[in-house]
């Protein structure tokens, strides 16, 4: 079964097409980071504006570089949320009406179950059950997954994302957007443990973190009479350090609670290259094995919403609704059920 | 010829069917509903006409001026339909649409665009032909100038600011119909000859008609105007 899948939950276009027998055929992004980089952050308007300006002529391209017609489709997949209403919507009326016209079903994915699910594409997928972390600009989540649509939060954020502590920093650091990329950059030039930053719930002991004090933190040294600027790569190493000890330290913890030994990262901040190497070591030491989405699979794309939704399809799900143009801005991971045999 | 047309630039949507000369219409109520039940709609439409998506010369949608969302339903969903059924879609000038209601003459469509402000653009109407005699602009209802001549103002505009529109421009008004939106039935109507003559345009090139394109602050001007980056 081949299917389509359209991914515009925020600043990314993406689509896809991922065949349940053959796997990805094709897939096509086009990032909005220069439209909204001079309003240092991404204008909901803007956005939802760009991806129907884009949108038609991706899928047109995405079908064309698998040398598929229309009519070789056979379902669509689509982020129905979570994600910005109006950003969300475009991806809805066309998959939607899409999928009307050319009489073929049309499932809504859950953006973070395609985040999820993602390093399934990889050349060397992991099985089920494993625990996840679910690292992004919007989220920090530990969760245990037994199979697709089959999630048991472990632990989550209370206040900021880990995504969103990284770009937020930068801000500070006067560093331009997105910020967390150019902050990880700048970490890999500095050397930690000048400054002595917080591991905030690192003894918690539970798997829910917190990262708006250790922003806090930063903006107290970058505030103090002591401050120089020179010392912001320094700064921004013992900051990465520590958000990376944390998440590492909770992973480890939730693997062990559960007597699991596979872990699956994904969202943005799983491309860090601090997190990636200190999750490697940790695991490696004890027989554990961690995987990741490949590289280009990291950001918000459409390759995972189309391969979620075969997964899906592939199970016997199917539309259980009339057809609806109905988005979901917020939508707990945690609502999502296995996949419903129509 | 089968055109199937979409307008949902404000809170009154509708869709429509035109198969020859016959045009069948559907109201679809209450803002928040636009979205649940378009596609619904549509079906019933072409089920009630025997007809399929497939079977459509093209989709025609009013492209605006409107409410941003809503004018990007209608646009994704004629995306949506050309693509899966292989036909192309035609943008139809939301504001003529409405001055088609307005009847002969000259037609001053103007509506509301929130903020005290109004979208509104000029026709001549003379039957089934619409040309505009000055696009669509977007500027505060206070300072909307009109050029000489006996207009019908028609739209939203003049229930929304009636006494700044009708105090200032009173006299060049033959006549004020407050009460009418844009209609699908009427964008199928425009659309119809332009569907003919083949004016359609592939799904990607089908734009939207915002007028109002300053939607938010850049950082330098943030900062310029005291705020923070």
């Amino acid at each position: 079964m081949k299917v389509l899948g359209i991914e515009t939950s925020c600043d990314e276009t993406g689509v896809a097409v991922y065949d349940t027998e053959a796997g990805l055929l094709s897939h096509r992004l086009h990032s909005q980071i220069e439209l909204h980089a001079e309003y240092g952050g991404v204008v909901p308007e803007l956005a939802s504006r760009d991806h129907i300006r884009r949108l038609p002529l991706l899928i047109r391209q995405t079908l064309a570089s698998a040398a598929l017609e229309v009519g070789d489709i056979d379902g669509v997949a689509y982020t129905a949320g979570p994600g910005l209403a109006g950003a969300l919507l475009v991806g809805a009326s066309v998959a939607e009406s899409f999928g009307l016209a050319a009489d073929i079903p049309v499932l809504p994915v859950h953006h973070l179950e395609g985040h999820l699910l993602s390093p399934l594409l990889s050349a060397d997928p992991p099985a089920f059950p494993f625990i996840a972390l679910l690292v992004s600009g919007g989220h920090t989540q530990l969760m245990r997954v037994a199979g697709v649509g089959d999630y048991t939060l472990l632990g989550e954020s209370l206040d900021d994302a880990a995504g969103e502590a990284f770009d937020k920093t930068a801000k500070l650091l006067g560093l331009g957007y997105p910020g967390g990329p150019q902050l990880a950059r700048l970490a890999e030039q500095g050397q930690a443990g000048r400054f002595r930053l917080p591991r905030p719930m690192l003894h918690s002991h539970d798997l829910d973190f917190s990262f708006s004090g250790l922003k806090t933190a930063v903006l107290n040294v970058v505030s103090s009479e002591a401050w120089q600027p020179r010392d912001a790569a320094d700064l921004a190493a013992d900051f990465q350090q520590a958000v990376v000890e944390v998440l590492c330290a909770k992973a480890l913890a939730a693997m062990k609670a559960a007597g699991l030994k596979t872990l699956v990262v994904a969202g943005g901040v799983g491309a860090n290259r601090a997190l990636r190497l200190q999750l490697d070591a940790a695991t490696a030491k004890r027989g554990w094995r961690v995987h990741y989405p490949e590289p280009e699979l990291c950001t918000d794309n459409g390759a995972m919403i189309a391969f979620a939704g075969g997964l899906r399809f592939a199970a016997g799900e199917r539309p259980a609704q009339v057809p609806a143009v109905r988005v979901k801005p917020r939508w707990p991971l945690m609502e999502l059920r296995p996949p419903q045999v129509a | 010829m089968n055109v199937l047309s979409l307008e949902t630039s404000c809170e009154q949507a509708s869709i429509a069917l035109l198969c020859g000369q016959d045009v069948r219409s559907v109201s679809l109520e209450g803002h928040s509903n636009h979205s649940e039940r378009i596609l619904q709609s549509i079906a019933s439409l072409l089920a009630d006409a025997g007809i399929r998506a497939r079977d459509l010369s093209a989709v025609a949608f009013g492209c605006g001026p409107g409410a941003f969302t809503g004018l990007r339903l209608a646009c994704g969903v004629a995306q949506g339909i050309a693509l899966g059924a292989g036909i192309g879609v035609l943008p139809i000038d939301s504001l003529a649409a409405l001055a088609l209601q307005g009847g002969e003459g000259k037609v001053l469509a103007a509506t509301d665009a929130r903020m005290e402000e109004v979208y509104f653009a000029g026709f001549q109407v003379r039957g089934s032909r619409v040309s505009p005699l000055f696009e669509a602009r977007c500027v505060p209802a206070a300072a909307l100038e009109l050029m000489e001549g006996e207009w019908l103002g028609i739209g939203s505009a003049f229930r929304a600011y009636p006494d700044v529109l009708q105090g200032r421009l009173g006299e060049r008004f033959r006549g004020i119909d407050a009460d009418k939106v844009p209609r699908a039935e009427e964008v199928a109507r425009l659309a119809a000859p332009r569907v003919l003559g083949g004016e359609c345009v592939s799904p990607e090139e089908a734009a939207l008609l915002y007028v109002r394109d300053k939607v938010a602050y850049t950082t330098a001007e943030r900062l310029a105007r005291g705020g923070k980056a």
